[in-house]
């Protein structure tokens, strides 16, 4: 297999007001991060908020200025589904033109067959076509996270990064997005690079799973390596923090 | 069309509120216009001659009925230190008002909005925090202070325009809005700090919320995120906010008529006051009654074409 993401020393910085001062300062929030991504895989992304696996994402979309490292990646345009399916839509654009954007921006794709390709897409993702003429308000949240879904595939990346997709979701809806992005991977061939907190969806959904904490990725591995024998003190503090205590009787 | 009926509705009950109250404060303050017009040595007997004779002597709620009744029918009454109708004095200062607030909303827009969405996308630049610095100056100048000193740099020094030769449309319209347009400018300046301050903040608000990320993601650039996804959004609070100030600017007018000496409405409106002349007051203020109303309907439906959450909830 052939990797799709390659990131190596990546180091990215922020900048910071800092109380009490007119200069700000400037904050490391990763550091070192090296791992690559083989095509086809679900690789998933765990470690506590302020971590760094949003600005990890980010920096992948090359919407992190700041930063040092390379990234290679195989996708012109990776995608990204973000966590709150509530505010990543624009309110005051219909659902139609939420997914014809990408096009818009990205290809010379004419009117109509945009329209064409959106009304496809939602079927792909289980929204019927009248959604088109829709505003995102009108919508439940697992029909929007779907639309969100829906917007990211638009241009047939191969990668698609999905930061905390279901976190905002009822639990029942949680599943049906994450059943849909399963089998939306098996159709268009995605790589998924899957952000979150949960460690029992990451474990159902990934192949290999990284651990961040502090802007540093202290371990790596196939999920049943990480969940049954994990090596660093904070995986174990996670797993015991998720109540999964199956390590170590296996 | 419910909600038309409903504003339209609401738009009725103001303005009769509004002539209520006008006609009620003529009633409790002191003098009428019949001791204004004869004057304070004026025998008592004279002065109830002429109240009778111009129906003052009637109760209040008659003479509010009889004049709602009239202006019901277009009929306003006539003036009492004119002798013209009210509705031809009016007639002929509402041109020049509404051209002076209509000219100083404009200035305020072209001002306004370029700045705002400049220092929102500069946010912490050097001219960003210059702007802010001075916007803030302005905003706390009192407007009819910004006249003077407008008429003494642009009327004085530079001598742009000679202070109080103001040039009705009638004779010439060129010169009408050459004199027009320093006062205008003396309107709209504390208008465009504070529109430019209301929009940089709505924008900057608007450019923290998540689909501004998403919007990124999707391929755009500054100013695609800008133009195409923020700037609509932010619109809205900015447009309830310019209906106040449009609404404001009137009233301005009332202020800057008097510094600059135009004879418009607000000159007319003084004088009618001071000489108790209150049809001409009543209909003056029943017409800018009017005029608030109308702006704000009109923010209103503005409001609801670019946010279809407002359109729903009806």
């Amino acid at each position: 297999m052939s990797s799709i993401l390659s990131v190596k020393d990546l180091n990215c910085f922020y900048k910071k007001e800092s109380p009490g001062s007119m200069r700000r300062k400037r904050v490391q929030i990763l550091h070192d991060v090296s791992f690559t991504m083989e095509q086809g895989e679900i690789l998933g992304l765990v470690g506590e908020s302020g971590s760094g696996k949003s600005t990890l994402a980010k920096a992948v979309l090359n919407m992190v200025p700041d930063k040092s490292g390379t990234i290679g990646c195989e996708d012109a345009y990776p995608q990204m589904v973000f966590q709150d399916p509530y505010g990543s839509l624009n309110p005051a654009k219909t659902i139609g033109w939420i997914l014809e954007e990408p096009l818009k921006n990205r290809s010379r794709m004419p009117k109509e067959e945009r329209r064409r390709n959106a009304a496809e897409m939602l079927s792909h993702v289980g929204l019927d076509e009248k959604f088109l003429e829709r505003f995102p308000g009108e919508l439940s949240g697992g029909q929007r996270q779907r639309v969100c879904i829906a917007a990211a595939l638009m241009l047939r990346p191969k990668l698609l990064i999905a930061d905390e997709p279901v976190s905002a979701l009822d639990v029942t809806i949680q599943a049906q997005v994450l059943k849909l992005l399963f089998s939306l991977k098996q159709d268009f061939g995605l790589s998924i690079l899957f952000i979150s907190h949960d460690l029992r969806v990451v474990y159902q959904l990934c192949d290999r799973v990284m651990i961040m904490q502090g802007g540093r990725i202290v371990e790596m591995g196939r999920s049943d390596d990480i969940y049954f024998r994990p090596q660093h003190p904070y995986t174990k503090q996670l797993l015991d923090a998720a109540g999964i205590q199956a390590y170590g009787e296996k | 069309m419910k909600y038309a009926g409903k504003k339209l509705v609401s738009m009725l009950v103001t303005l009769l509120i509004v002539s209520f109250l006008v006609f009620f404060a003529f009633a409790v303050i002191p003098g009428d216009a019949a001791v204004s017009k004869l004057g304070t040595q004026a025998t008592p007997e004279r002065i109830a001659a002429l109240r009778a004779e111009m129906g003052l002597d009637r109760p209040f709620f008659v003479r509010y009925g009889d004049w709602l009744f009239s202006a019901l029918r277009g009929d306003f009454g006539k003036s009492y230190s004119y002798g013209d109708s009210v509705s031809a004095l009016i007639a002929q200062k509402l041109p020049i008002t509404f051209a002076l607030t209509l000219l100083s909303f404009l200035i305020m827009l072209v001002c306004a909005i370029p700045l705002g969405i400049y220092t929102a996308k500069h946010e912490g630049g050097m001219l960003d925090r210059i702007i802010m610095v001075v916007n803030q100056v302005i905003m706390a100048i009192p407007p009819f202070f910004s006249g003077i000193m407008i008429t003494y740099l642009f009327g004085l020094i530079l001598k742009w325009f000679q202070p109080g030769s103001f040039v009705s449309y009638t004779v010439s319209v060129g010169r009408f809005f050459h004199y027009l347009l320093f006062p205008a400018v003396a309107i709209a300046i504390p208008k465009a700090a504070m529109t430019v301050k209301l929009l940089r903040s709505s924008l900057l608000q608007e450019a923290k919320k998540d689909y501004v990320r998403t919007a990124y993601s999707k391929g755009n650039r500054t100013n695609g995120v800008l133009y195409r996804h923020v700037l609509k959004n932010a619109m809205i609070p900015v447009i309830t906010f310019l209906a106040m100030t449009f609404t404001d600017m009137i009233a301005g007018s009332v202020i800057m008529e008097q510094v600059f000496s135009v004879a418009g409405m607000g000159r007319l409106l003084i004088s009618s006051i001071s000489s108790r002349d209150y049809p001409v007051v009543e209909a003056i203020i029943i017409l800018l009654a009017l005029i608030v109303v109308l702006a704000n309907f009109a923010a209103d439906l503005l409001c609801r074409v670019l946010d279809p959450r407002i359109r729903r909830e009806v």
